[in-house]
């Protein structure tokens, strides 16, 4: 379990945001339980995280991970069953969600029908009692970031869901809030306008400089997006870090999978080389991976390997100093800027491989070819020692 | 279009105008059923009967629209019911808006229970509720008249205000309420700065509802008015020695201004949706 305590937080590297030198946001402890039908069911089962200033984190997981339940005891919709919530240093375990200063995008917006665009995003501000001229001008500040400058008077359903999504970031970004706290907020959109507003959710938070806390389930975004993500899985943290770390150096097995595609084999170490392990596949294949000192011959050990840094070969590499895998190309998809190969290789598993179509005007191999696969050794991965 | 086949086509087409003009006559079989009993209503505050009997057409007049008010008792007994619909309708539309609201949002121990009772005051027979009203406000030795009768139709108004009021509030996207609570609304506020004016329109009909059952309501009334005398009450006390053509006209004002509180509601929500 990867954990981060608060001294060791990323520092703030926010343009507005203020240091006050404590994290953004921080979770002491906290265990998160529902009541059903008389039962307990964990929903967060052990969370201590702590969030920089100004930091764009991501929560990521598939559904039912916890990582909504964590968002919503930031905003305090939830309260902890135990343990602490602190925002900016203050305990806030038990303050009610109108008493925090933090705002939230909904997944599905929740703007108020009633009101239009000027009345929805003041609602915040006028609840502050701050001054009539004092909202005018920060809603109209806050409109031209978000593009809605001239809609001030539209109701949310006169408006497109872009748009709408677009009202609910201002009226929660208006208020200045400590962090904003998003809860999938483009899974509404199709792909184009979810791109769009990917690098559109990026810019403004550069703009204003507060700290993000995104949940979603979509990879792709949390990688775009993030200084650092939590990947969650069954109320638990499986890895922290930032985007590369969680790519390149998958800690669990399940972050492998989760995120993008990695090819895993279970194997057995036939003998450890200074630092470097190496398990023999088969004459002339084997896997060659970086292991800490802890590893001994023997051992059983889990290596991913990405699809990209994968060369497909059609003879037998000479004297290769990293992996080297025989197999037989079982699928060929072409996907204009790569094609994808699935070989079936005598490690037991599939493999995927990744191959960028920059040279090549023709497939490097058919299917039901017999190919070589290799990489690089600092390429594998040992996943969990 | 093709024109190999034309026989079975205009056997086909032939089939089809049958079938609409059959639907056609039925709808409209419908409507005047429907409307019947109103038109007559209307047309008979407009006759000019020779009698006491409003019964047969016996000419036309509009002189009874000029003498509306000139029945005293009537008058007086008009305006008991329409005192009482608007106070007992209020109170209805306040009490059954909590209650509707608690139901449709959140889930509390009992709530099956007052759900029940509530479906349980909707279909338990008039009678039946007249009876017992009558039973327990003499047994708790409280005089008859226009509060009791408040009180009775306050009692069988608010289910349909909290049915009505709780199917809107199930529907409504709980996040919303979550919103203005996160920008920094208390409950109080939220309830009336964001829910209540989006759960209005549903008050609204509840509320037209309890004024509708109120001012007709004859059956619990008659249990519970004691000396007091409401429109419905006179109108079935003059029954026997005939209904004067005033009752006709201001049924037919009554209806008016229903049909143009409906009209009035149907145009601003297609103002509203041609807006969206």
């Amino acid at each position: 379990m990867t954990t981060s305590p608060p001294h060791h937080a990323v520092t703030a590297r926010s343009a507005g945001g203020e240091r006050t030198g404590h994290p953004a946001i921080q979770f002491a402890g906290v265990r998160k339980q529902y009541l059903s039908h008389g039962e307990a069911v964990p929903a967060v089962k052990s969370l201590d995280l702590s969030i920089a200033q100004g930091e764009f984190f991501s929560l990521l997981g598939p559904s039912g991970c916890g990582k909504t339940t964590t968002m919503r005891m930031i905003a305090g919709f939830e309260a902890p069953t135990t343990g602490r919530v602190f925002l900016d240093g203050k305990d806030v375990t038990g303050v009610a969600a109108n008493k925090r200063d933090v705002n939230m995008v909904f997944q599905s917006y929740a703007l108020f029908p009633h009101l239009n665009v000027l009345q929805n995003v003041s609602f915040g501000l006028e609840r502050k009692k701050v001054g009539k001229a004092e909202i005018r001008r920060r809603v109209g500040e806050i409109l031209e970031i978000v593009s809605l400058t001239g809609m001030e008077k539209r109701h949310p359903r006169e408006m497109s869901g872009g748009q709408q999504q677009r009202v609910a970031l201002a009226r929660a970004l208006v208020n200045h809030p400590r962090a904003l706290l998003l809860d999938e907020p483009l899974g509404a959109l199709d792909l184009k306008l979810r791109q769009q507003m990917q690098i559109e959710l990026k810019r403004i938070q550069r703009e204003v400089g507060i700290t993000f806390v995104y949940v979603t389930h979509d990879q792709g975004e949390a990688l775009t997006m993030s200084d650092r993500i939590a990947v969650m899985n069954a109320g638990l943290i499986e890895q922290l870090g930032t985007p590369r770390e969680i790519y390149e150096k998958p800690a669990t097995r399940f972050v492998a999978g989760f995120i993008g595609t990695s090819n895993i084999v279970d194997g057995r170490v036939s003998r450890v080389e200074n630092g470097w392990a190496v398990l023999d596949v088969g004459p002339g294949e084997r896997i060659v991976a970086p292991v800490p000192g802890s590893v001994r011959a023997g051992q059983g050990i889990e290596v991913s390997v990405r699809p990209e840094k994968i060369g497909l070969h059609r003879t037998a590499p000479l004297q290769a100093a990293g992996s080297v895998l025989a197999g037989t190309v079982t699928e060929v998809v072409y996907h204009g800027t790569s094609t994808n190969y699935t070989v079936a290789t005598s490690a037991g598993s599939d493999f995927v491989v990744f191959d960028q179509n920059a040279h090549d005007a023709e497939d490097v191999a058919s299917r039901g070819e017999r190919v070589f696969l290799t990489w690089a050794p600092q390429h594998s991965y040992p996943i969990g020692v | 279009m093709t024109t190999t086949m034309p026989a079975p086509a205009t056997r086909a087409r032939r089939f089809r105008l049958t079938g609409e003009r059959a639907l056609f006559t039925y709808t409209w079989l419908v409507i005047a059923w429907l409307v019947a009993p109103i038109l007559i209503m209307i047309a008979f505050g407009f006759n000019n009967p020779k009698g006491r009997y409003n019964q047969t057409w016996q000419g036309f007049t509009v002189k009874w629209y000029a003498k509306l008010f000139e029945i005293g008792d009537l008058t007086s007994a008009l305006v008991i019911s329409l005192v009482i619909a608007v106070i007992s309708s209020l109170l209805a539309g306040a009490l059954g808006t909590g209650i509707g609201y608690a139901l449709g949002r959140y889930r509390f121990r009992g709530a099956e229970g007052v759900n029940l009772i509530m479906f349980a005051t909707m279909s338990s027979p008039e009678l039946i509720m007249g009876i017992s009203l009558l039973t327990l406000f003499v047994s708790a030795g409280v005089g008859l008249g226009a509060v009791t009768i408040t009180i009775a139709h306050v009692m069988f108004s608010i289910s349909f205000v909290s049915t009505v009021v709780r199917a809107r509030v199930i529907t409504l996207d709980r996040s919303i309420e979550e919103a203005a609570a996160d920008l920094g609304a208390g409950p109080w506020t939220t309830f009336w700065k964001v829910t209540f004016p989006i759960i209005l329109p549903a008050v609204f009909s509840g509320v037209m509802l309890a004024f509708a059952l109120s001012i007709d309501d004859f059956v619990v009334t008659n249990f519970t008015a004691g000396t007091t005398v409401t429109f419905p009450l006179w109108i079935w006390g003059a029954t026997r020695v005939g209904l004067p053509p005033q009752v006709n006209v201001m049924g037919t004002l009554i209806f008016a201004a229903g049909v143009l509180i409906a009209v009035i509601t149907n145009l601003r929500s297609r103002s509203k949706a041609r807006r969206g």
